[in-house]
């Protein structure tokens, strides 16, 4: 978005680059030397833009300029009337002498960036300076960030709602700098100028102003985080940015942290480009171990110079591999056994799941009714589920991967976003529950669940339930392993298979040792009346989860579609009563229950096939800023997310709050009813204005997809929080009230 | 919620093997390592060598009289004060001045002292290092940098004076003094809690 309306600042910012960042690039930094330098003589500053304290600038909305040795600044307004309860914004503009240089917010090496103390009147209030993309500045063997030429500083006034009309507001800044060339000089300026709120008056402000603010603008960082992933190694950090977010046409590429500490300021960034990342190779500073990985990156393309803010301090980060520098070096990759490790301690956890542990308790207690059979008998039965499990988990990996090669905008979890599978599988599970509550007898022919019939059926049986069990389990899975899938969705085809597979196995695990584990069998319930009493209770946890899903179903298609639903779901029950009726009757009875389950069957399918079309796709669209239950939850004002509504805030310095959600995730509820919800927090949005920004994942949303993988994620839900003028920070899948104040508090 | 507790305790231990890893490697002085070795002769040519010090501790402060920086810890009273504090205590104090000739902060041995003189400084000795190795051997940045060497060598600080990184002598009262706290730390026996802070001032002069 941010593209360069000012050519030559550009060229000088790309000069000055491409001689800190030389990779086999020597000619090209030395050709862009000369040409800039040849620039700056055949037209010096002045002649290309008027210095800030020309007359252009003089307008009811300009303090009066203050000249030092070294800078000539002012403050200026982009417009001189505002509105109550609008925000207008304002620049300190600081035109420096040639060779000599301000700060950025991170100096660098030495040097201190400036700092504007207003004095404004009650209830006015001043945002965060929003700082245009440095320059790395050469000074002997160091390197410090800024500013040469000109530097303007955007600040954002918020005007009070209830600021009487017609009142001017008059606005004092007192600002301090540092100007260096090699030796610095500490400078200040106090600036004045009055601002109009009366709407008769004129608002026009000159060219010049205009043209100020537009190519000020075009100079700060682009809207929103890119989730990068830093390593880091011996010597040197890696730092790993998806080519995704990148301009096309890369030249050169240069990071700038944060904060002191992280990287060795002075030593040379190397760039290397594939076609899935940019991996920039820095050297570590002092304090690279303890330093939050954030920072801005600039970025030379075809159209200009683009600044994007990086955020490496991911959980994401964890299973790392050591970096695409590292993995094209043939090294050893630490990462994938990490990544690994956490997707198989992942499945192990998913056998807690509440939308797991049924399917898995019928499964015992079908091992429990083979109490008696041999060890063979039982391995078979224990391999069989986790074939299932695993086929599963494969089939989904690579209709995941696939549809990633396509394009497509999916996540995990993505199938529950199709209102025709949440609707089949409410069906299912109507039909376990009844089974489970003896209302009827399904044969094993169509689905072994639970039976402890025949081996063959048994084994059939037990490969279909570790299917069933991972197919439940796979919307449980994002929130507990978005980074580490959000990474398995970012790797080579192979990596990303094998940690699906890997998640998979932990899920199989438990069940496995069980079945094999002759000490363990043994150790299992002798069959008895009691499991009847058990397998009648579990046919609750199965209606429970039909419920859940009917009401998934609700949020995403309205009552209309709940309505079909439950009709499909009632003819379905129907037609298998019938043939449970029949079944033992004469000829040719079973055949009629037979035909009349099968229409039940065909008429619930036609039903949910109608909620699939388009008719599905309008209302939760419409409906998105209210998803009904997600939304009755929160006690807090939020808007819809829209990137534009992000941007825009981040522009005015106001501090916003992202939550992403939707309504089969159960993870995503519970955090709003016992954190989001909360009076406290509540307060702290109130107090500090934030922008409460709530994106609803119920169905597909490709611009929300888009946010999820900004940090490298997959699925929901994500919590961030942009303080104003801050790096944004990323909260913890499970949240507690004081996990939320806490990030808030120390914005 | 234990399997984010899992994998966040996961990352930590990655993370500090990697810390530890890369703290091996680096060529910097490092906290907790034995000092960078340095040879270097005073305003009156008399040669220093931090092999020759040990038993007593030191304190290493670059300087440039001409950097505002330098200005407010001097017009302050506050750098005069912690070299007194400091010597008084059993320190070696030497003042590092790393400017090269023709730079800003580049002085005369002479220069050195009657500016020590007119300050009220105190300093034990002044270091002449005008082709900057000392200072490139400690990575000395900014000025002032300070680092602070224990009795047996070894580094204990790195970083900045105090954790007000501006010119403004205003800022000196309340400030956080991180050479005090270190002084501080080794008097009682214990580790330096902030062993590296990020040095602020003017770029050294090299």
């Amino acid at each position: 978005m941010a593209l360069p309306a000012a050519r030559r600042p550009m060229a000088a910012l790309t000069g000055a680059q491409a001689l800190v960042a030389p990779r086999g690039l020597v000619l090209l930094a030395l050709l862009l030397a000369v040409f800039v330098t040849t620039a700056l003589r055949a037209a010096p500053m002045t002649q290309v833009q008027p210095a800030i304290d020309a007359a252009v600038f003089d307008g009811p909305a300009a303090s009066a300029p203050v000249i030092t040795d070294n800078v000539r600044a002012r403050l200026l307004a982009e417009q001189s009337r505002v509105q109550p309860g609008a925000s207008v914004d304002l620049a300190l503009v600081l035109d420096i002498r040639p060779h000599w240089h301000t700060y950025w917010r991170n100096p660098g090496d030495s040097g201190e960036p400036p700092r504007i103390d207003w004095q404004l009147p009650e209830g006015v209030t001043a945002g965060p300076i929003r700082w245009p993309l440095p320059a790395p500045i050469p000074v002997g063997p160091l390197v410090n960030y800024g500013y040469s030429g000109r530097a303007v500083h955007l600040v954002s006034l918020q005007v009070p709602a209830d600021w009487p009309a017609d009142a001017p507001i008059p606005v004092t800044a007192e600002a301090h700098w540092l100007v260096c060339e090699e030796a610095c000089i500490p400078e200040q300026g106090r600036f004045s100028l009055t601002l109009s709120t009366d709407p008769a008056a004129a608002d026009a402000p000159p060219g010049a102003v205009r043209t100020l603010f537009a190519e000020a603008r075009a100079r700060l960082p682009q809207a929103g985080v890119v989730q990068a992933v830093l390593t880091r190694g011996d010597d040197a950090l890696g730092l790993r940015v998806p080519a995704a977010a990148l301009p096309g046409g890369v030249s050169d590429a240069y990071f700038f942290p944060d904060a002191w500490g992280l990287v060795n300021h002075a030593a040379e960034q190397r760039w290397s480009l594939d076609a899935d990342h940019l991996t920039l190779t820095l050297a570590p500073g002092d304090a690279a171990a303890s330093v939050a990985a954030t920072g801005l990156l600039t970025v030379t393309a075809a159209e200009g110079t683009v600044g994007l803010r990086l955020d490496a301090t991911g959980a994401a980060g964890a299973p790392t591999p050591a970096g695409a520098a590292a993995a094209s070096a043939g090294a050893a990759d630490l990462g994938l056994p990490l990544a690994l490790g956490f997707a198989l301690i992942g499945g192990l956890v998913l056998n807690l799941m509440p939308c797991v542990f049924p399917v898995l308790a019928i499964k015992a207690l079908g091992l429990a009714g083979q109490g008696g059979a041999g060890f063979g008998h039982r391995a078979l039965h224990g391999l069989a589920y986790t074939a299932g499990v695993l086929a599963f988990f494969l089939a989904l990996g690579l209709l995941l991967l696939g549809l990633r090669a396509g394009g497509a905008a999916v996540g995990w979890g993505f199938q529950l976003q199709s209102p025709l599978f949440v609707a089949l599988m409410a069906y299912l599970f109507v039909v376990l529950g009844m089974s489970l509550a003896g209302a009827l007898t399904l044969g094993t022919g169509l689905m072994g669940i639970g039976q402890g019939g025949a081996a063959q059926a048994g084994h059939l049986g037990a490969f279909v339930t570790g299917a069933l069990a991972a197919l439940v389990a796979a919307p449980c899975t994002a929130p507990f392993m978005g980074a580490a899938l959000g990474y398995a969705m970012t790797v080579p085809w192979p990596a990303a298979l094998a940690i699906v597979l890997a998640l998979g196995l932990g899920m199989a695990l438990p069940f496995l040792l069980l079945a094999v584990s002759p000490g363990l069998a043994r150790r299992l319930p002798r069959p008895g009346p009691w499991m009847e009493t058990l397998k009648q209770t579990l046919a609750f946890p199965m209606f429970a989860t039909a419920a859940w899903l009917l009401w998934v179903l609700a949020v995403q298609t309205g009552p209309g579609g709940l309505a079909t639903a439950l009709t499909g779901a009632l003819v379905l029950a129907f037609g298998l009563w019938v043939q449970e009726q029949m079944r033992f009757q004469r000829s040719p009875w079973p055949r009629v229950g037979a035909a009349a389950a099968g229409a039940g069957l065909g008429a619930a399918l036609w039903l949910g096939v109608g909620l699939s079309g388009d008719q599905v796709a309008a209302p939760p669209t419409a409906g998105r800023a209210a998803p009904a239950g997600a939304e009755a939850a929160a006690g807090l004002p939020a808007e819809p997310y829209s990137p534009g509504r992000l941007a825009a805030a981040l522009a005015d310095g106001r501090p916003v709050f992202v939550n992403m959600t939707a309504a089969w995730c159960i993870t995503c509820l519970v955090n709003e009813r016992v954190a989001l919800s909360r009076a406290a927090v509540a307060r702290a949005f109130a107090e500090r204005d934030v922008l409460y920004l709530k994106g609803d994942w119920t169905n597909r949303d490709p611009a929300i997809t888009d946010y999820l993988a900004g940090f490298g994620r997959n699925g929901v839900p994500i919590y961030v929080f942009y303080p104003p003028g801050g790096a944004p920070r990323v909260l913890p899948q499970v949240l507690t009230e004081a996990i939320v104040l806490d990030h808030l508090g120390t914005g | 919620m234990r399997a984010h507790a899992i994998t966040t305790a996961a990352a930590l231990c990655a993370g500090l093997v990697a810390a530890l890893v890369a703290g091996t490697a680096a060529a910097a002085p490092e906290v907790g390592k034995p000092a960078p070795a340095f040879t270097g002769t005073d305003t009156t040519g008399k040669t220093w060598n931090l092999a020759d010090l040990r038993g007593t501790p030191v304190i290493l402060e670059w300087t440039n009289h001409d950097c505002p920086y330098v200005v407010k810890h001097y017009e302050s009273g506050n750098m005069q004060a912690l070299q007194k504090e400091a010597t008084e205590a059993g320190y070696t104090w030497l003042s590092v001045i790393s400017s090269a000739p023709g730079k800003q902060g580049h002085v005369s041995a002479g220069q050195a002292d009657a500016l020590t003189e007119s300050r009220g400084a105190a300093p034990t000795a002044v270091l002449l290092d005008p082709e900057g190795n000392i200072g490139k051997a400690y990575g000395a940045r900014t000025t002032p940098h300070m680092y602070v060497i224990d009795a047996d060598g070894t580094l204990v600080y790195m970083g900045g004076i105090d954790d007000k990184p501006t010119t403004d002598i205003a800022d000196v009262e309340g400030a956080e003094n991180y050479v005090r706290l270190a002084m501080a730390a080794l008097a009682a026996g214990e580790s330096v809690a902030k062993a590296v802070t990020r040095p602020y001032g003017c770029s050294v002069k090299y």
